[in-house]
C-alpha cells in the first residue's frame, strides 16, 4: 500500500465515514469515490458517491476499500468489496457479530483478499497513504513496522517512537475483535519480506492466543528482525470483557502473563510500559 | 451474554436435544409442587450465571417433597460468588453410565466454529486439557458448507460410539450446532452430556453464551439483558445503557480513558505503582463531552473512588476542547474529588494550561499521571 493505492470509502455519507474521508484526503490518500447504497449521484467531501462498487469501478481505477458501514450491514459491504476484487479491505466498524465475521473471513480466504480489521484503526504508510482513522501527524516515515490489536494505544506508542526519532514503515491495527482478518503471524511475515522494515513493534492484549502463536512463529523461524512487544491487560480480571470484544480472559487462557512469557522465551523484548517499546528498539 | 441453565435447556428442548425433565421455581412452595409433579428423585439446581456453583453447594439431591421445600428454601437464600439465587431448577435425577463433554466454540485463530469433545466429561475441561490433552477431540467446521452429518458421525465415533448410538449422538451434535447458528452463540457447552444406563444421551447440563454484538437479532435476550443481568453490578448495567465499556474492580483509583487498549495499559500502570484501580472505563476513540460526562457520573458513583485519573490520547480530538469540557462538567456536576488528568494530542499545551490554571494536575506522561494518582489515593482518608 502506498502513494498509488486508489481507494473507495463504503459508508462515505455517515458521520464517521464523511469526517474521516475528509481527513484521509487531507493526508494525501487517493480516495477516488464513495459508496452508499441509495445515495448514488450525490457528492460527499468533494468526491462522487455511487450506489454500488461496480459503478465506481467503471469510472475510476479502484484497488482498495475502507468500510465505515454500521455493524448490521458491514458483512454485506465487505462481501461487495471482495466480490469486486478490491484488496485490501479495511473494516473500521466495531460491533459486527462474530458469525458474520467467520463467514466473511472464509470467503475472503477463498478469494485471497486481505481483510484488515474489523474494529481496527486501519493502516498507514507515513506520508504516503492512510486508510484509517488514526491521527496522521503522529506518524513519521522510517524503519519500524508497527502491528497492534488496539487503537489509541497504537497512537500512544507510535507517538513515542516518533518522539524517539524512530519513524515507521507501516503501522496497522489487526483489530480488537475475536475474529479478524490478519494475525500477528501474517503481519510479521509481511514485515520480514519488507525491505523498508528493519524492526517490529508489536502491541498485544489479553484474550485469544494470537500473541502466543506469534511467539512460536518467531522462535521456529528464527525471525531475522528484532521485535519489541507491549501486552496490555496485566491488571484485567478473568471473565470480563475489557472494551474490545476480543479482550477477555476465558478460564486460564488469554492472560497477559502467558503471552509475555511466550514472547520473552522467543527472544522478544518485553516493554512493561508503552513508552519502553521505543527504548527497546532504539539501540537496535 | 450468559444464559441461565433453564433458558439454555428451554432452547435445547425446542431443537429436540434431550434434556432432563425439569421445572423452574422461584419459591420453596413452587419447588415442592415441582417435585410432586416430577414425582421421582430429583436435583435442585441454583440458577446463577457464575461458574462453579456445584462446588459452592448450589446443586443438591432431594428424595421427597419436604426435602425439596427445605433445600430450595436454603438455596434461594444463598449468594453464590456475589450472585443472589433468584430461581432454582427442580430436575429429574438421571443415573449415568458415562459422562461426556461436548461443546462448540469460536476458534479465534482458525476463524471458524470448532467442536470440542471428550470422553472425560463432568469435570473442568481445562483440567482435561492440562492433564491429558490427547483426550480432547477437535473438529473444525467449514462455515460455507456448514456442519455435515458425516462429520458429526465421525465425532461421535471418536467418542467411542457405533451403530444406533453413533447416529443418536451425531444428531444431537447437529442440533447443538443449529442452535449456535440460530442464536449467534459464541459457546454452547454440555458438561456433562450423559449416557444413561439404557444407552440414551441427555444433556444433563447446558451452557450457552450469546454474542453481545449479535443481540440486535435476538430482541428477547436484548430486552432481558437490559432489565436483569445478575453477573453485572448496577453501575455496569447503567454504563452499558450509555454505551460505555465499564468494568467495576475493587480498588480506589477511578479510571477513565479513550480506547480499550489505552485504558488497560493505564490499569496495568496503576498496578505497577502499587495502586489499585476502581474500574475500567473506556469512552471510545473520539472523546466527546457528553460521553466524558456520562463516564464521570458512573465512575464517581462508586463510593470507593478516592481519586480520578483521566487519560486521554487526543489524536484528532483537540485537547483544549477536552480540557474545557472537563472543567465544564466538573463545575456542573460539582465534583469535589481530586482529579489527575493526562491529556496529549492536538493543542496539548493549551489544554494543559487550561487545566493547570484550574488547579488540576495535568501531565503529559502516562507514567507520571499514574504515579500521581496513586500518591493522592494513598493520602486521602
Amino acid at each position: 500500500m502506498g502513494k498509488e493505492t486508489h481507494a473507495i470509502v463504503q459508508g462515505v455519507t455517515g458521520s464517521q465515514g464523511s469526517y474521516h474521508t475528509q481527513l484521509m484526503l487531507q493526508y494525501g490518500s487517493k480516495i477516488v469515490a464513495g459508496v452508499t447504497p441509495g445515495k448514488g449521484g450525490t457528492i460527499a467531501q468533494g468526491i462522487p458517491v455511487f450506489d454500488t462498487i461496480e459503478e465506481a469501478k467503471r469510472r475510476f481505477k479502484v484497488d482498495a476499500s475502507i468500510i465505515f458501514v454500521p455493524a448490521p450491514f458491514a458483512k454485506d459491504a465487505a462481501l461487495e468489496a471482495i466480490a469486486s476484487d478490491l484488496n485490501p479491505v479495511v473494516i473500521i466498524t466495531e460491533g459486527i457479530p462474530v458469525k458474520d465475521e467467520i463467514q466473511l473471513m472464509e470467503i475472503a480466504k477463498r478469494k485471497d483478499t486481505t481483510i484488515i480489521g474489523p474494529n481496527t484503526p486501519g493502516i498507514i504508510t507515513p506520508t504516503e497513504c492512510k486508510l484509517g482513522i488514526m491521527p496522521g501527524h503522529i506518524f513519521k516515515p522510517g524503519k519500524i513496522g508497527l502491528v497492534s490489536r488496539s487503537g489509541t494505544l497504537t497512537y500512544e506508542i507510535a507517538a513515542s517512537l516518533t518522539n524517539a526519532g524512530l519513524g515507521q514503515s507501516t503501522c496497522l491495527g489487526i483489530g480488537g475483535d475475536p475474529v479478524v482478518g490478519l494475525t500477528f503471524v501474517d503481519v510479521l511475515e509481511m514485515f520480514r519480506e519488507d525491505p523498508q522494515t528493519s524492526a517490529i513493534a508489536m502491541i498485544g492484549e489479553i484474550g485469544g492466543n494470537a500473541e502466543e502463536n506469534a511467539a512460536e512463529y518467531i522462535m521456529n523461524t528464527k525471525y531475522p528482525k528484532p521485535v519489541a512487544a507491549y501486552i496490555a491487560g496485566r491488571a484485567a480480571p478473568p471473565g470480563k470483557r475489557m472494551g474490545h470484544a476480543g479482550a477477555i480472559i476465558m478460564g486460564k487462557s488469554g492472560t497477559a502473563e502467558t503471552k509475555i512469557d511466550a514472547l520473552r522465551k522467543a527472544g522478544v523484548k518485553i516493554a512493561l510500559k508503552p513508552g519502553e517499546v521505543a527504548s527497546h528498539l532504539k539501540f537496535k | 451474554m450468559k444464559l441461565f441453565e433453564y433458558e439454555a435447556k428451554e432452547i435445547a428442548r425446542q431443537y429436540g436435544v434431550p434434556v432432563p425433565d425439569g421445572i423452574l421455581a422461584s419459591t420453596p412452595q413452587e419447588a415442592k409442587a415441582a417435585f410432586e409433579k416430577l414425582n421421582q428423585p430429583s436435583m435442585i439446581k441454583a440458577q446463577v450465571l457464575v461458574a462453579g456453583r456445584g462446588k459452592a453447594g448450589g446443586i443438591k439431591p432431594v428424595t421427597n417433597a419436604e426435602e425439596a421445600f427445605e433445600v430450595s428454601r436454603s438455596l434461594l437464600s444463598m449468594t453464590i460468588k456475589g450472585e443472589n439465587v433468584e430461581k432454582v431448577l427442580v430436575e429429574q435425577r438421571l443415573a449415568s453410565k458415562h459422562e461426556r463433554y461436548v461443546s462448540m466454540v469460536v476458534d479465534r485463530s482458525s476463524r471458524c466454529y470448532t467442536i470440542l469433545c471428550s470422553t472425560d466429561g463432568g469435570i473442568d475441561i481445562e483440567q482435561v486439557a492440562d492433564r491429558s490433552p490427547e483426550k480432547i477431540i477437535r473438529h473444525k467446521i467449514d462455515q460455507l458448507i456448514g456442519l455435515q452429518d458425516f462429520e458429526s458421525r465421525i465425532v461421535a465415533k471418536q467418542l467411542g460410539y457405533s451403530g444406533k448410538q453413533m447416529n443418536q449422538l451425531a444428531s444431537i451434535i447437529n442440533k447443538l450446532f443449529q442452535i449456535v447458528l440460530d442464536y449467534d452463540a459464541e459457546l454452547i457447552e454440555s458438561n456433562p452430556l450423559i449416557e444413561t444406563d439404557s444407552g440414551e444421551f441427555v444433556a444433563a447440563d447446558l451452557r450457552i453464551l450469546l454474542d453481545d454484538n449479535a443481540l440486535y437479532r435476538h430482541p428477547r435476550f436484548l430486552e432481558r439483558m437490559k432489565t436483569y443481568e445478575p453477573d453485572m453490578t448496577a453501575l455496569e448495567i447503567k454504563a452499558r445503557e450509555k454505551n460505555l465499556a465499564y468494568v467495576e474492580l475493587d480498588g480506589d483509583v477511578g479510571i477513565i480513558g479513550n480506547g480499550a487498549g489505552l485504558v488497560m495499559a493505564t490499569l496495568d500502570m496503576i498496578l505497577d505503582y502499587k495502586g489499585k484501580a476502581a474500574n475500567f472505563c473506556d469512552v471510545g476513540g473520539g472523546a466527546n463531552e457528553e460521553r466524558i460526562a456520562s463516564a464521570l457520573k458512573i465512575v464517581l458513583a462508586n463510593s470507593k473512588v478516592k481519586v480520578l485519573l483521566i487519560n486521554i490520547m487526543g489524536g484528532i480530538t483537540r485537547c483544549d476542547d477536552v480540557a474545557r469540557a472537563i472543567l465544564d462538567i466538573q463545575k456542573k456536576m460539582g465534583i469535589t474529588k481530586p482529579m489527575v488528568i493526562r491529556l496529549v494530542g492536538t493543542n496539548e499545551e493549551e489544554g494543559q494550561r487550561i487545566l493547570t490554571a484550574a488547579n488540576i494536575p495535568s501531565l503529559n506522561s502516562m507514567e507520571e499521571a499514574a504515579a500521581k494518582a496513586v500518591e493522592i489515593a494513598s493520602k486521602v482518608k
